[in-house]
């Protein structure tokens, strides 16, 4: 089993941290993991972007031309990455922010209203949050709480009130989609 | 019969390779004496520049390292922060410390590394055939200023213990001779300072001495005596330049 | 098993070099390696090691050189314009026979270039650099766990030998997080034993001179010969690689470092569609792995190189196999990076135009 994913959306969205998350999820899971965020010459549009490879093999390659799944959180990333997720892959997009709608069909389209139901917890900036929820249900590749431990490895400094805000943005993605599973 | 005059135990019994009436041997034999009246010879690590001088590393007798042109004040430094219980001494020229050496003795001045830099000017590259050095008076003739160093075309010489002077880095800066027995018995003191400032952890310490090259200059030993009193020591002022031992606590 | 932590690439490079006893940091900020220096002036005063951020490459590689000749495991990091102005201070240090440790963190070339990695420093790492006759043990990581582990490997290979010893990485490797695994017990740089070479006071035996001239007529020569039986050794001793699927491939891609990843991706997929690839992974570039080159050779007919440059290493390949087989290239300049798939469309038609 080999996950490739690719986060996109613009500074201040939580993007990098949202890989970290995944890739110390993947660690906790004893799986071989990889995070790349895109840096120089690859940033343009006003996007950050980050790969994640969760695999149960060493991973190969870091560099992700053809994503399994793609966490899309603003409108250039959309244009920018819909076209490159691999057939049969998944594409989570934050409804909240892109008036366009993904035109694919040989791929799975969820849109999420993120920032709304973040904003609904009470802090619109948890949204990558909602999102990571989301794509552990979807994709069934990492539990609820592995990713509720794994963003205490990243929000080291974090403060109590705010890492239970993030459980519950977690949990809100994790339940939109029914409780099973 | 009395011994009155021997070779200090700082120097190495082997031939000196310098010119009649080069002031370098002067300098060596007082270190030399001081590596022995300081009692540091066996904790000492010298640096022998690019120069008439590389041969240091023969002269001394104390571990010696031979580094890039230029760069003895960095190497120093890396000696002295891996082994702070060693005395670093950093022999330099002219050419080495105020032409392809500049950013290296003035940053390691700045962040007043605990070394003593010697730093022998005598106006002149000495090894590679008495070419201009940053330090060749105005109006001096050298082998690539044939006319007579052109302010206009050349620029102006460097005064190294001046310019260092408007750093707060350094602890004590002091520009000697050694042309005549009075000035080489003061440069003696002001080495003496300096190495003792080390031991003391004080930070950096630089001594300029005013040498005399008479091959380079094409005088005789005497000429290039009087020359650098008269005519050196007018342009480059003799006199402590910074101390900080002096300076209200 | 120890715990295994996530940790960028720049981040176990310190760690790594912290485990194997160094306490000797100087350096110069140049992306993109600038959390080296800054993760080390933390390590170090937590460490009681010495940090300097010097005024130049110039300045930190010759740090180095004194502090290494007094005896001490120091290291510096830079990326490709950096490591241009050390290659004096390289030069000095490989004639003097001191061990030092430079990291470079190869980025798009040449002059100020670009901050993408890329693999265009091959050359200059593994011809020596700078003026003379000498060579530095160049190593080629290709994962987080390497750069944690390689800086204990260099300084081993640089004391025995007496050589610097130089780390070739790139700013993809720097950046990326990884498991990284603590392998080995830190090295106590108290438990080191003392040089017998290393300048610290003459007390109780004879003075010690470091230094990279002899002027005496043929002492140099002398000199020079002796140190090439010393490069012949290590080129008969320490050659090292990986190797996978090569025993029945019809092409070996040849790749190291990030390329190498890259190249492996592109290999598994080439495997899926039964096309029997495989990839050689020279570790150290500098003793280059000939002898592996020069076996494959004789039953593979395809070898496929992979740079993010013009094509430097492709010289090497082709002298190990003295041109024997088919010796094709797929480069990408410039800060380029490859794509698995790319690689995988030119292993077709290597194999497509040879059938």
């Amino acid at each position: 089993m080999t996950k490739e994913i690719i986060i996109s959306g613009f500074g201040g969205q939580g993007i990098v941290s949202s890989g970290i998350i995944l890739a110390h999820a993947g660690l906790i899971e004893d799986k071989h993991v990889t995070f790349f965020p895109s840096y120089g010459a690859e940033m343009r549009g006003g996007t950050a972007n980050c790969s994640v490879v969760i695999s149960s093999e060493p991973v190969a390659s870091p560099i992700v031309a053809s994503p399994d799944v793609v966490i899309i959180m603003n409108e250039p990333s959309l244009a920018r990455f819909e076209l490159a997720v691999k057939p049969g892959g998944l594409l989570l997009y934050n409804q909240a922010l892109i008036k366009s709608k993904p035109k694919r069909k040989d791929i799975t389209v969820i849109p999420i209203k993120a920032n709304v139901l973040a904003e609904e917890l009470g802090q619109g900036r948890i949204a990558n949050m909602v999102m990571l929820g989301v794509f552990a249900k979807k994709t069934g590749l990492l539990s609820l709480s592995t990713l509720k431990n794994a963003q205490r490895k990243r929000y080291k400094k974090a403060n109590d009130e705010q890492l239970v805000l993030n459980d519950k943005a977690l949990e809100k993605g994790y339940s939109l989609f029914g409780n099973s599973k | 019969m009395k011994k009155l005059f021997s070779r200090p135990e700082g120097l190495t019994d082997t031939l000196m390779r310098y010119c009649p009436g080069c002031g370098h041997g002067i300098v060596h034999r007082i270190i030399g004496e001081l590596l022995i009246e300081l009692g540091i010879r066996e904790r000492t690590v010298g640096i022998a520049p690019v120069g008439c001088s590389v041969f240091a590393d023969e002269y001394f007798n104390c571990d010696m390292i031979q580094p890039p042109h230029g760069r003895g004040p960095a190497v120093s430094a890396g000696i002295k922060r891996a082994r702070p219980e060693c005395i670093v001494f950093s022999y330099q020229g002219d050419g080495d410390l105020g032409s392809i050496g500049t950013a290296a003795i003035i940053h390691a001045a700045a962040r007043s590394e605990n070394i003593t830099v010697v730093f022998i000017n005598n106006a002149i590259f000495g090894m590679t055939g008495g070419q201009m050095a940053p330090t060749t008076l105005p109006g001096m003739k050298s082998t690539t200023s044939p006319k007579g160093r052109d302010v206009r075309k050349h620029g102006y010489p460097m005064k190294v213990c001046e310019m260092l002077a408007s750093l707060d880095g350094p602890y004590y800066l002091e520009r000697c001779a050694v042309d005549t027995v009075k000035n080489v018995v003061k440069t003696k003191k002001a080495l003496k300072i300096v190495f003792q400032n080390q031991i003391d952890d004080k930070g950096f310490c630089l001594i300029e001495i005013l040498s005399m090259c008479p091959t380079g200059w094409g005088q005789t030993p005497v000429q290039a005596k009087k020359w650098t009193g008269e005519v050196m020591s007018a342009y480059y002022s003799l006199g402590v330049y910074r101390d900080r031992s002096k300076e209200a606590k | 098993m120890a715990e295994k932590k996530l940790m960028y690439g720049n981040h176990a490079i310190v760690e790594g070099v912290i485990a194997a006893g160094c306490r000797f940091f100087a350096g110069y900020p140049i992306t993109p390696q600038n959390e080296i220096p800054e993760s080390m002036s933390v390590r170090m005063i937590e460490e009681g090691g010495v940090f300097v951020q010097t005024e130049s490459e110039i300045a930190a590689i010759n740090m180095l050189f004194g502090a290494a000749a007094a005896g001490k495991r120091a290291m510096t990091s830079s990326s490709s314009p950096g490591i241009s102005l050390m290659q004096e201070g390289i030069s000095y240090i490989a004639g003097a026979d001191i061990p030092v440790l430079v990291v470079n963190i190869v980025r798009g070339g040449p002059g100020l270039g670009n901050i993408a990695p890329a693999q265009s420093d091959y050359y200059q790492a593994t011809r020596g650099g700078g003026h003379g006759d000498y060579f530095t043990i160049t190593l080629a990581p290709n994962s987080a766990q390497d750069l944690y582990e390689f800086p204990k490997l260099a300084f081993e290979l640089a004391e025995k030998y007496r050589n610097p010893a130089l780390i070739l990485a790139d700013g993809l490797l720097g950046q990326m997080m990884e498991a990284v695994e603590f392998s080995f017990e830190p090295i106590d740089p108290k438990s080191l034993p003392e040089k017998e070479w290393a300048l610290c006071g003459c007390k109780g035996r004879e003075r010690r001179v470091v230094r990279s001239y002899d002027l005496k007529q043929g002492r140099l020569e002398e000199l020079n010969l002796r140190r090439a039986e010393k490069y012949a050794k290590i080129r008969s001793d320490e050659q090292r690689f990986k190797d996978e699927y090569c025993d029945d491939a019809d092409l070996v891609v040849v790749a190291y470092g990030t390329s190498s990843r890259i190249a492996s991706a592109a290999v598994r997929m080439a495997r899926e569609k039964n096309l029997k690839v495989g990839l050689l992974r020279p570790i150290t570039l500098w003793p280059f792995p000939t002898d592996v080159l020069a076996d494959m050779s004789k039953r593979i007919e395809n070898f496929l190189v992979v740079e993010m440059s013009c094509g430097q290493m492709i010289d090497d390949v082709k002298l190990a196999t003295e041109c024997r087989s088919n010796i094709q290239f797929h480069g990408r300049p410039g800060g380029g990076v490859p794509i698995p798939p790319e690689i995988l469309k030119k292993i077709e038609a290597v194999l497509g135009g040879a059938r």
